[in-house]
């Protein structure tokens, strides 16, 4: 698609700037920590005469992202994140863990097609999805808390997107060359090197993506087997159709799409401006430090009249965003700082000092501007909305444990038949028909006792165990990691009047757990 | 008409509008994005021409695919009838005395007759298969049973119905009335006898010799009736047609009997046995008496 109205270079037009009432503006963007202050109040005003009209863009033109190699602190703390979360992704599917021979033994699966979810040692039933409600709350509550504590540090380092961006990234290092043989590639013709560079690349592309769609699908059924069948051809259409997708969307939103989905797709940036305050680590360009800018030779002809940055462009060439920080915070800027390492470099070679680009809050910016110390980032870690948020999210989580920790392997639910709600035998007893659902949460088949408690005289037998065989209490085996169905019927000799009364369900086996319900016990009512 | 300008703080492009000096930035969306929106428009336009898109009087368009719901619900039934066929196959194999040992089977059959019962039957027998005690309809939760509660009794009920007109092997008896046959008082004295037989009355030597006389061939000198021939149970708490001494007298003088029609010829085989399993499941199902005395009940492996 073109773009009609795209400004041209060597147009009729220099558009990079307007003259407007004998004030010449920019057309390029301006950062808004070096424009003028009254800039922002100065609007068109109606006596005016009509401005000039700028030619209307149906889309915003991608310029394409080559980050600049870089080496640094924080460039090598992005890569042991990038190792940690690669290998939790990888290897988390084949661990092992033994939970006897009625349960899978793989340590993290969610099980879809029997609908339970293992961790470890924690099994999960579908009635219990709150621990997950629970957990996805906590991983929205640690959000919050990294964002107030340090800013976009998940999108900066953790995040999917980031992670596999990066990887695809140092793919097109690998196979291409760095940022300039990149782009000299990009405009180069199609010979058949770049061809083979190309095909080379998109291959590993499509491996890598294949590899993640290929993890993914492990979670869900037993890895070695799965592993074995994909590649024999014989597992579930599913998973090949996961598979295919996932590698789709990776190489979509990883090889080609990058920061665009960061910019555009993602909503948690735009959350993130919300949660974010003066107290907030961010990656900063202190401006009053480097503004204005000049040459190292500019510098020492003029000296004192010239900032510390020497407009080298290296922060903005190793941005995976492509953003230039040093016209302040912005929705493009991830703060994974790595334009932090580039900085440092340099200042490091023309002998100032480090931090011209740094973690700082907007707080300690305006301190150090003024000529203060500032705090140090440790101590602004420290204060009541992180605090607060992380008491929060470890309430949440204590709370679960203690939940996890006390709940019961065995439970109960009665529903009473409505229709007929009881029956008359021709013995003159009256019966009440139950259906009972008896959960064995434990991964072994136990033995469980029914009890029928509060009602005097009270039988009971189920469609398995016969009439001649009633009584107060009823043994019934439920099998292992599933729940029972079980008809019971309580009969009560005549003359009973309709009452509340208990079932209770025990189990038979050292722990003895128990579970009760109340329910209803429907009679006739009495002639008088 | 427009005025486009560069806002100078943000280095954005405006819209062009301005109201009260309020002025709108323009932040175009990426091609891609423009990209997505044009293939949302192709896809709309394959969309309305594979499938029913726009409403004419009666229907819609008839998509290229010519695929409709109610065309999607029939593939659905007719593939969920097949995934019925197998236990359907191996329920008419089965003899209904063998089925209560195959569980699942068992489960399967009832299933399925909760089902075919309520269609069939819930107009008499009532929803929750109470039945009525004013129209007569027997109730199936019990354990009271005219012609006998085990499985193949039940079957053979269903089959061959009762009282069913012309119909040789239909479970047939009656009860003759006996209006002008006893004066008042003979009658009170053997309303009281029957009643005295489930220990509801004081019994009397009238109503002992009457009931004797006249009842006992049938309904057995204690009451306790006879399934060869549908008597009922008289000393026992249920009561077909009610315990009121007005209803028993009324049932002695003038008999209602009960009809049901026969279900062979309107429901298949397998239907039947499977009505037949979930009436017995329904609590007062009783187990062969054959079975238990000689477990060599013939098979028929053939279908």
């Amino acid at each position: 698609m073109n773009n009609p109205d795209e400004r041209k270079p060597g147009g009729d037009r220099d558009w990079s700037v307007v003259v407007e009432d004998g004030v010449a503006k920019t057309n390029d963007p301006v950062s808004s920590a070096v424009a003028e202050p009254e800039a922002t109040t100065r609007r068109h005003e109606p006596h005016e005469p009509p401005r000039e009209h700028l030619p209307e863009r149906l889309y915003e033109s991608r310029a394409v992202v080559h980050n600049k190699r870089i080496d640094g602190p924080f460039r090598r703390f992005k890569w042991l994140v990038m190792v940690v979360t690669l290998a939790i992704y990888y290897v988390t599917p084949w661990i092992r863990w033994d939970r006897g021979p009625y349960a899978p033994d793989q340590a993290v699966l969610v099980d879809l097609a029997n609908r339970r979810f293992y961790m470890f040692g924690i099994e999960i039933w579908p009635h219990e999805f709150y621990y997950v409600a629970g957990l996805l709350i906590m991983a929205g509550m640690g959000l919050f808390l990294v964002t107030s504590a340090v800013g976009r540090a998940w999108c900066g380092y953790a995040c999917p997107q980031t992670v596999w961006t990066d990887l695809f990234q140092h793919i097109d290092r690998f196979v291409d060359g760095d940022r300039n043989a990149r782009h000299r590639l990009d405009a180069a013709p199609w010979t058949w090197g770049k061809v083979f560079r190309r095909a080379s690349k998109w291959t590993i592309y499509l491996l890598i993506g294949l590899a993640t769609g290929g993890a993914w699908i492990l979670y869900f059924a037993d890895a070695p087997t799965l592993f074995r069948d994909f590649f024999a051809g014989t597992a579930d259409p599913i998973a090949y159709i996961t598979v295919a997708v996932l590698t789709l969307t990776t190489v979509t939103l990883g090889g080609f799409m990058r920061e665009q989905v960061c910019i555009y797709m993602c909503p948690w940036p735009r959350i993130q401006t919300a949660m974010m305050d003066e107290q907030s680590l961010l990656v900063t360009y202190k401006d009053w430090r480097g503004e204005p800018r000049g040459s190292v030779k500019k510098a020492q002809k003029n000296p004192g009249q010239f900032g510390d940055c020497i407009d080298c462009q290296q922060c903005v060439q190793v941005c995976p965003t492509g953003i230039d920080i040093r016209e302040g915070p912005q929705i493009g800027c991830i703060t994974c700082a790595l334009c932090i390492d580039a900085c440092d470099r340099v200042m490091k070679d023309i002998g100032r000092p480090r931090g011209l680009i740094d973690y700082a809050t907007l707080e300690d910016c305006e301190r150090e501007a003024a000529g203060e110390t500032p705090k140090s980032p440790w101590r602004t870690l420290l204060r009541p909305r992180t605090i607060a948020y992380f008491l929060i999210w470890a309430g949440i989580g204590g709370a679960m444990l203690f939940a996890l920790g006390v709940r019961s392997h065995t439970e109960l639910t009665v529903a009473p038949d409505r229709n007929p709600p009881f029956m008359l035998l021709s013995d003159g007893s009256v019966r009440n028909a139950y259906t009972l659902k008896l959960r064995n949460m434990e991964s072994r088949p136990r033995e469980m006792e029914i009890a029928v408690e509060g009602l005097p005289g009270a039988v009971m037998w189920t469609e398995t165990i016969n009439r001649t065989a009633a009584a107060s209490t009823q043994t019934v085996s439920v099998p292992a990691d599933l729940v029972r169905q079980v008809r019971a019927y309580v009969a009560v000799p005549a003359g009973v009047t309709s009452q509340e009364f208990t079932f209770r369900v025990t189990s038979l086996d050292e722990q003895r757990e128990s579970d009760t319900v109340q329910t209803r016990f429907d009679a006739p009512e009495s002639e008088q | 008409m427009a005025n486009k300008r560069i806002d100078e703080p943000t280095g954005t492009e405006t819209v062009g509008h301005e109201w009260d000096g309020i002025e709108e930035l323009n932040t175009p969306l990426p091609r891609w994005w423009l990209w997505t929106f044009y293939l949302t428009i192709i896809f709309s336009i394959g969309y309305v021409i594979a499938y029913p898109a726009w409403p004419m009087i009666d229907r819609a368009t008839v998509g290229v695919l010519e695929w409709s719901s109610r065309g999607q619900l029939a593939k659905e039934m007719s593939a969920a009838d097949q995934a019925r066929a197998s236990v359907r196959e191996q329920l008419a194999r089965v003899p209904i005395e063998r089925l209560p040992e195959d569980s699942a089977l068992m489960q399967q059959a009832v299933a399925g007759g909760a089902a075919a019962f309520r269609v069939n039957c819930v107009q008499c027998h009532g929803s929750g298969a109470a039945g009525s005690q004013d129209l007569g309809y027997p109730n199936l939760n019990d354990d009271d049973w005219l012609w006998g509660g085990d499985l193949r009794a039940i079957e053979y009920t269903l089959v061959h119905g009762i009282r069913e007109s012309d119909h040789p092997e239909t479970r047939f008896s009656i009860m003759p009335p006996y209006e002008g046959v006893f004066d008042s008082a003979q009658l009170d004295s053997l309303v009281d006898h029957v009643l005295s037989l489930s220990g509801n009355a004081e019994t009397n030597a009238v109503g002992t010799q009457l009931y004797a006389d006249n009842c006992a061939a049938c309904h057995g000198p204690a009451g306790s009736g006879n399934r060869e021939l549908g008597a009922p149970t008289l000393n026992d708490a249920i009561w077909l047609r009610g315990s009121s001494r007005e209803a028993i007298r009324r049932q002695i003088l003038q008999p209602r009997m009960g009809m049901m029609p026969k279900w062979e010829g309107r429901l298949d085989p397998v239907t039947i046995k499977m009505l037949a399993a979930y009436v017995h499941s329904l609590g007062g199902g009783e187990d062969f008496i054959e079975v238990a005395e000689d477990p060599e009940v013939e098979v028929d492996e053939q279908p």
